[in-house]
């Protein structure tokens, strides 16, 4: 795995960490400009702000990993530990929080975090679960001891968390983003880890700051001719290769994940495995969920593999529909939001399947 | 505006709110609600409240619930 470093991932900053006020601190945050890093991208000063004033405070990091194509956060706890438990420690200092948890996934490892955690009082939690097991109100049952399976959103986890008490969740990334604010200023977290992957020589992290181009971040991992990028993770959004030169302030960027696609690959082929994988890891607790994913899935496949049907991209679009905005979690709108953005980002290779062909 | 909240994970299919509220939602082919509105939380008129409340009692899953935003 490849990674460039210009500051998230350098060297440790040798001073003592200044303890700041919520005031201070989000002064800093809101300065920064800083969004969520872990796929919502919601500001994190308004996240912060919903348990300010709350008792008995937990603040989680979310190293969870789910996402297969995302390595940002893995890479940032073996690489640079120290930031996001010192992130962890300026939040939960700001809101008086009585416990500060780095909760990973079971595939990440957390051997370089352990000491750097136990000598600043924070707690390392292995939670178990798949793809979903990271959102917000699955993880903070996996911390009280439940599976790691979303719940109905209408009780939110910054009044009822981890152990019925009220908890802040910001991802790895997140967090190490405000130890660099506070330690060196506003202006020096303002990059994001990228987690590049598909048809190029040098898949990895790479970390690129605000102004630059998608290519840029393609670019340094050395693709071949590119045919599309999927930006965001599974569940982002397909662009041609023709939008490479965005700023990737313009995008939407998820977990950072931006995977891509070389002209040998079928883009709607790999759209069903994507969306398959997606269906697969359902938590199987909600009735659109269990049943339309699944068919959203068949029916993208049919249309990858034939025989050609005019009626499938009306079909995926009906069932589409069915999946969205009926969910305890955002898994079925984000995976119906991905096939979309491939039906209309591949128009043409829709209409030469639908025509008993593949394009080249 | 009074609107009516489904819990995914509580939600069976069984269709008692479809059949009391065919005004505010249909039942899909696998028999879970779907607001006609198309909203998450669909919006209760007044007309229906009284109704609203019978399918709330009704849903033998307890998956329904009224709130005013």
């Amino acid at each position: 795995m490849s990674a460039t470093t210009v500051s998230m991932l350098g060297t440790p900053p040798a001073a003592s960490l200044p303890r700041l006020g919520v005031h201070d601190l989000l002064a800093v945050v809101e300065a920064a400009g800083l969004t969520g890093r872990g796929g919502a991208g919601f500001p994190t000063a308004t996240k912060v702000r919903s348990v300010a004033g709350a008792r008995d405070a937990v603040v989680v990091a979310n190293a969870m990993e789910g996402e297969p194509l995302s390595h940002k956060d893995a890479l940032l706890l073996a690489r640079a530990p120290h930031l996001v438990v010192e992130g962890l420690v300026l939040v939960g200092g700001a809101l008086g929080a009585t416990r500060r948890v780095v909760a990973v996934g079971v595939h990440v490892d957390a051997g370089p975090l352990r000491p750097v955690a136990a000598h600043h009082g924070v707690e390392v939690q292995v939670v178990d679960g798949g793809f979903v097991a990271g959102q917000e109100t699955a993880l903070v049952r996996g911390l009280s001891g439940l599976p790691a399976v979303p719940r109905d959103p209408s009780v939110r986890v910054t009044s009822r968390g981890v152990d019925g008490r009220p908890t802040l969740v910001l991802n790895a990334e997140t967090l190490a983003s405000v130890a660099l604010a506070v330690r060196l200023g506003p202006q020096s977290a303002t990059s994001r880890l990228f987690s590049v992957s598909g048809d190029v020589a040098l898949p990895g992290v790479v970390e690129a700051p605000r102004h630059a181009l998608l290519s840029d971040v393609v670019d340094r991992a050395r693709p071949g001719p590119v045919r599309a990028v999927l930006v965001g993770g599974y569940h982002g959004t397909w662009l041609p290769a023709a939008r490479l030169p965005t700023p990737l302030a313009d995008l939407t960027l998820g977990a950072g994940v931006v995977h891509v696609l070389g002209p040998g690959t079928c883009p709607l082929e790999a759209t069903a495995r994507i969306t398959h994988y997606l269906a697969g890891q359902s938590a199987r607790q909600c009735g659109p969920c269990v049943n339309a994913l699944p068919r959203v899935a068949d029916t993208v496949a049919r249309l990858a593999a034939g025989p050609p049907d005019p009626r499938l991209p009306a079909e995926v679009a009906r069932l589409s529909a069915l999946a969205a905005g009926r969910g305890a979690c955002a898994h079925p709108d984000g995976t119906v939001r991905m096939v979309a953005s491939a039906l209309h980002t591949f128009a043409d290779e829709v209409s030469a399947h639908l025509a008993g062909r593949c394009l080249p | 505006m009074t609107r009516l909240h489904v819990d995914w994970t509580r939600c069976d299919g069984h269709g008692a709110c479809a059949e009391l509220l065919p005004e505010l939602l249909d039942p899909d082919e696998w028999g879970y609600p779907v607001a006609r509105s198309g909203e998450r939380d669909p919006a209760v008129p007044a007309a229906l409240d009284s109704r609203a409340r019978h399918a709330v009692r009704s849903c033998p899953l307890m998956a329904l619930r009224l709130f005013t935003d």
